[in-house]
């Protein structure tokens, strides 16, 4: 076996992942059936607060098939709470975090009761025989009420509502002026508030747990994006030794971040397992999931740019509420604060101040969903732009050109403190715009204008970074994070020249097999086929930090290649010695050491050989050519873009139609460009889906009324648009794959150019401002004139018009 | 419980249900046909999709009962000899998934469209597509497998048993 004439990085290969999930030889944890495995329902508080007076589950226990109902008192003692790893203040405010309601519960949905039954269908029959009684507590829903003297309390105990403030400001950490006083000498000054509604991240596949106690280690198959984490999380959180646990995360149906946790419901069926004795699997529905696994963003903005008259910006001020909902998770409170470093983006910006206040309410926990804090911060910067932009009479375009950091100007250390090694956004700009058309857009833009077309045209601009990579440990630790940020690799070389690598990163969606296989296939000189990628299971892959954050191939992927590299230090040594040369005379390529100036070559197969069988090698050499590796980045990434979209807004229906969309993204060197346009075209999907459709609505006594995928719209292949996607490529520096990370950039860029489209398209009738999602009955309302900003309350099926939940009799078209 | 005689990826499988199971979990479950899975409880995701005598149906809306003397073909019984269906050889062609949790309805759902509409447009394809949501791929490249596999297979092409299928319920589609 030799290497591929054609670099294997840069190449299109069609994913190995595939033969099985186009077969449906799939693993996905619910298909898994043990020897004598019960199955698990949850009773859920459909109280979003209230002290529980008693649970009678005697009826229940004498259901067929039922083995066995459990309350949160018959766990109290062992569950311990469920941990937040990501304290960001010294003084935050931490409530207790039971997986199972013990006394009171906290929002509608936490679990409050579980039956262990002989099938699925037993168990759930069990539930309706449970009877809990509950005292209403007053509700805490509205963050700003959450915080006025005298508010009803999530946590009586903590005393406040106000789980911590966070801030950070330039005069202070010295890397720039001080913002008030860039807004009091302002010529102009735009202040803005803007709402980011609550999302759900709604992965295809429902979250399932199965835990088998029988053996000498507890096995835990999860559908999770960080088997590696919950390993740790577990062991800390339930008294089982971390040597007693093996994690699997077999295929996994899309995580989008929703995955990252450690959840109650995982740590039930962990409970569960350990008190029968016996294999319990937990399969949850989708209005569960829908319900109770975490959502995510939910801020409220208070945005102020300072600026000159020409448009260069000299101060901006963020001031933020965030929602974490009425407990935290793994990084809850840290979300808002990954678009701390972020609001000021690719922008030179002399003075900022970013201050965050985290908020409890009575709802479902929030956490991270795809993008984690930077849509939030993109949205919000982007948003200004062009407010700022109509403020001045300027081009939005012009506006950005005037602020950003140029080409020239790289590396570039921002006024929030990162060092931005690369980018190029002149380029990426100038590309998008010509595929766009920009000129012949707005051209037709003034046509439909002055012709009062009822069909108005706006074009929506988001030149967007991000920060990816996540992280540099110790950048991690500044930030009180409770983990570093590295990940670990190891390839084995197996005696007949196959090679298996072994990954921390936990793919679900990703592609890794196929693109981890590509980056070894090139630096060991093996064949595609030859590379096996082993992940997600605990028992072969050791050590991890799994995958979020779009981390695993510019973190991940770099330990694949540093390990690749330390095989061929290894090699070189018994390569020498099968040649009778000098290790300084060898040349290693596509596969083969050669001996400078001869043709005498051994394969790196001859090697894996040689010292498999061991009968001739050199003294003292250590009979492995396996490696590992762990790595922990320097530095961020800067992945960046430049989107367009053209919008069409019905003036008579309000509703919004995404006429074209153009993404030029710049995420460094691409190992598979197919795996690239393949992320683009979903995060550009999500991000839309938060402009034009979704959002988690709660009713005024807590109850989440989008439970269903009837009420929260998800779009479908009918929604959407076709993309136009293209690259840029400036390698990131780095990291030596040159890579930036490409999972969240389309989700980041994309939902401030379709609001910023919507709002151009409709601006000059007196549109200030329509809240996310644009559905037909905001935009039609905002038109008009009913109320200038937050026209509508917000509605289950609010994106494509349905019935309004705080008026049931009105139907909306 | 109930006896039925059901024909699933060419074997029959003679059962007792509960008249209450659905088609879906008795696939699962009981015949361990676990390629079909379970995406929502409100028929909206379509990931259950599979055919019933040649139409596709989302399983968790039929009852195993319904499924009584009748032809199931899952996403486990399209490749015949270890040759893909058109369909699975496009989607993998022009990566139509990503993490492959609605892929398995997804393609009975395309197939399905083929037969009602050989020759469809973008639109067509998207309409038609519209009640199996997918949350990695943005749909796009789903679009593109259908156009591709539309255009390898001539009307009713595909593994020898669906064709034979097919011809003998011509009606090869709809759903709707």
């Amino acid at each position: 076996m030799t290497a591929t004439a054609e670099p294997e990085v840069g190449r299109a290969r069609r994913r190995k992942e595939d033969a099985r999930l186009i077969t449906g030889r799939t693993r996905w944890t619910d298909n898994l059936q043990l020897p004598g495995m019960l199955h698990l329902a949850m009773l859920r508080s459909p109280v979003a607060h209230g002290t529980i007076t008693g649970i009678d589950v005697s009826a229940a226990r004498e259901m067929p098939g039922v083995i066995a109902v459990h309350t949160g008192a018959d766990f109290a003692d062992e569950q311990g709470s469920l941990p937040c790893a990501w304290p960001i203040t010294e003084d935050m405010k931490s409530p207790a975090h039971p997986a199972i309601a013990v006394d009171t519960v906290k929002f509608a949905g936490e679990v409050v009761a579980v039956v262990a039954a002989r099938t699925a269908a037993a168990a759930v029959d069990a539930l309706e025989a449970i009877d809990v009684g509950y005292d209403d507590l007053p509700v805490v829903l509205d963050m700003e009420a959450a915080l006025a003297e005298g508010a009803d309390l999530v946590h009586p105990d903590l005393g406040t509502n106000r789980n911590a403030y966070w801030a950070f400001d330039s005069a202070q950490a010295g890397t720039g002026g001080d913002v008030e006083q860039a807004i009091a000498e302002a010529e102009v000054v735009v202040r803005r508030r803007f709402r980011q509604q609550r999302l759900i991240p709604a992965f295809m596949e429902p979250r399932s747990i199965v835990v088998d106690p029988t053996g000498e280690q507890y096995t835990v198959w999860s559908a999770t994006q960080v088997p590696h984490v919950l390993r740790v999380m577990m062991a800390l959180t339930l008294g089982v030794p971390e040597h007693k646990l093996r994690i699997i995360a077999p295929d996994v149906g899309g995580g989008f971040g929703g995955k990252l946790q450690f959840t109650p419901e995982e740590a039930i069926t962990f409970l569960m397992a350990r008190r029968l004795g016996r294999p319990v699997k937990y399969t949850e529905s989708r209005s569960e999931s829908l319900l109770a696994a975490h959502h995510g963003r939910d801020q409220i903005q208070d945005l102020t740019v300072a600026a000159r008259r020409d448009g260069t910006i000299t101060g901006l001020k963020v001031e933020l509420m965030a929602d974490m909902g009425a407990y935290l998770g793994l990084v809850t409170p840290g979300v808002p604060i990954l678009g701390a470093l972020m609001f000021n983006a690719i922008y030179k910006i002399p003075a900022y101040h970013f201050g965050c206040t985290n908020v409890f309410t009575n709802k479902t926990w929030t956490d991270a969903y795809r993008g984690a804090g930077r849509p939030e911060a993109t949205f919000g910067i982007e948003r200004m732009m062009d407010e700022l932009a109509v403020e001045l009479g300027m081009d939005p375009l012009d506006v950005r050109r005037k602020n950003w950091i140029t080409h020239e100007e790289f590396p570039f250390t921002t006024i929030a403190g990162l060092t931005y090694d690369s980018g190029n956004y002149e380029a990426a700009t100038a590309r998008a715009v010509e595929l766009f058309d920009y000129e012949g857009l707005r051209a037709e833009q003034r046509r439909r204008r002055e012709s009062n077309d009822p069909v108005q045209l706006g074009i929506g601009i988001s030149t967007f970074t991000e920060a990816c990579g996540l992280a540099p440990s110790r950048v991690l630790g500044s930030l009180r994070y409770g983990a570093g940020g590295w990940e670990h690799a190891q390839i084995r070389m197996l005696p007949t020249g196959k090679v298996e690598v072994v990954t921390g990163s936990s793919a679900h969606g990703q592609g890794h097999e196929t693109a981890w296989s590509q980056l070894v296939s090139d630096k060991l000189g093996v064949a595609f086929e030859d590379v096996e990628v082993l992940h997600g299971d605990t028992a072969t892959s050791h050590k991890g930090m799994d995958t979020y954050g779009s981390r695993s191939l510019v973190v991940g992927g770099v330990a694949v290649v540093k390990a690749a590299d330390k095989v061929i230090e290894k090699a070189r040594r018994i390569a020498a010695h099968i040649l009778e040369s000098s290790e300084d005379d060898l040349e290693f390529e596509a596969g083969k050491f050669t001996v400078r100036g001869t043709d005498k070559s051994a394969s790196i197969q001859d090697c894996a050989l040689a010292v498999f069988a061991g009968h001739d090698y050199p003294e003292g050499m250590e009979l492995s050519l396996d490696s590992d590796a762990t790595f922990d980045p320097e530095n961020l990434s800067y992945p960046h873009g430049t989107h367009l979209a053209a919008i069409e807004v019905d003036t008579e229906t309000g509703a919004v139609h995404v006429r074209s969309y153009v993404a030029v993204d710049d995420v460094g060197t691409v190992v598979n460009p197919l795996i690239v346009e393949g992320q683009v075209h979903g995060g550009l999907a999500q991000g839309i889906a938060q402009a034009l459709f979704e959002e988690a609505v709660h009713d005024e006594g807590g109850t989440l009324v989008t439970g269903t995928m009837a009420d929260y719209l998800i779009p479908s292949a009918a929604d959407l648009p076709s993309f136009t996607t293209d690259r840029t490529e400036t390698p990131s520096t780095s990291n030596p794959i040159g890579a930036k990370g490409v999972g969240e950039a389309g989700t980041i860029a994309s939902t401030p150019a379709i609001v910023n489209g919507v709002l151009d398209a409709i601006r000059h009738l007196g549109v200030r401002d329509v809240e996310m999602p644009c559905s037909p009955r905001r935009v039609w309302a905002a038109l008009q004139g009913a109320r200038d900003t937050a026209p509508t309350a917000p509605g289950p099926g609010g994106g494509l018009g349905s019935i309004d939940a705080t008026d049931p009799q009105e139907e909306v078209q | 419980m109930v006896g039925i005689r059901v024909t699933v990826d060419g074997t029959r499988y003679d059962d007792d249900v509960e008249p209450r199971t659905l088609l879906v979990h008795y696939l699962r479950e009981r015949v361990g046909k676990v390629g079909t899975v379970v995406g929502c409880d409100t028929s909206n995701c379509g990931a259950c999709t599979v055919h019933l005598d040649g139409r596709s149906v989302k399983s968790c809306s039929v009852l195993a009962v319904q499924a009584d003397g009748r032809e199931v073909t899952t996403i486990e019984g399209l490749a015949r000899d270890g040759t893909l269906h058109p369909m699975q050889q496009a989607f993998h062609e022009n990566h139509a998934l990503q993490c492959g949790f609605c892929t398995p309805g997804m393609i009975m759902q395309a197939i399905d469209l083929l037969g009602d509409n050989p020759d469809p447009d973008e639109h067509q394809v998207r309409e038609g597509l519209e009640g199996n949501l997918c949350r990695c791929t943005g749909y796009q490249n789903i679009v593109r497998a259908v156009l591709d596999a539309a255009r390898k297979m001539s009307p009713g092409a595909g593994p020898d048993r669906e064709r034979a299928a097919e011809q003998a319920a011509p009606v090869a589609g709809g759903g709707e």
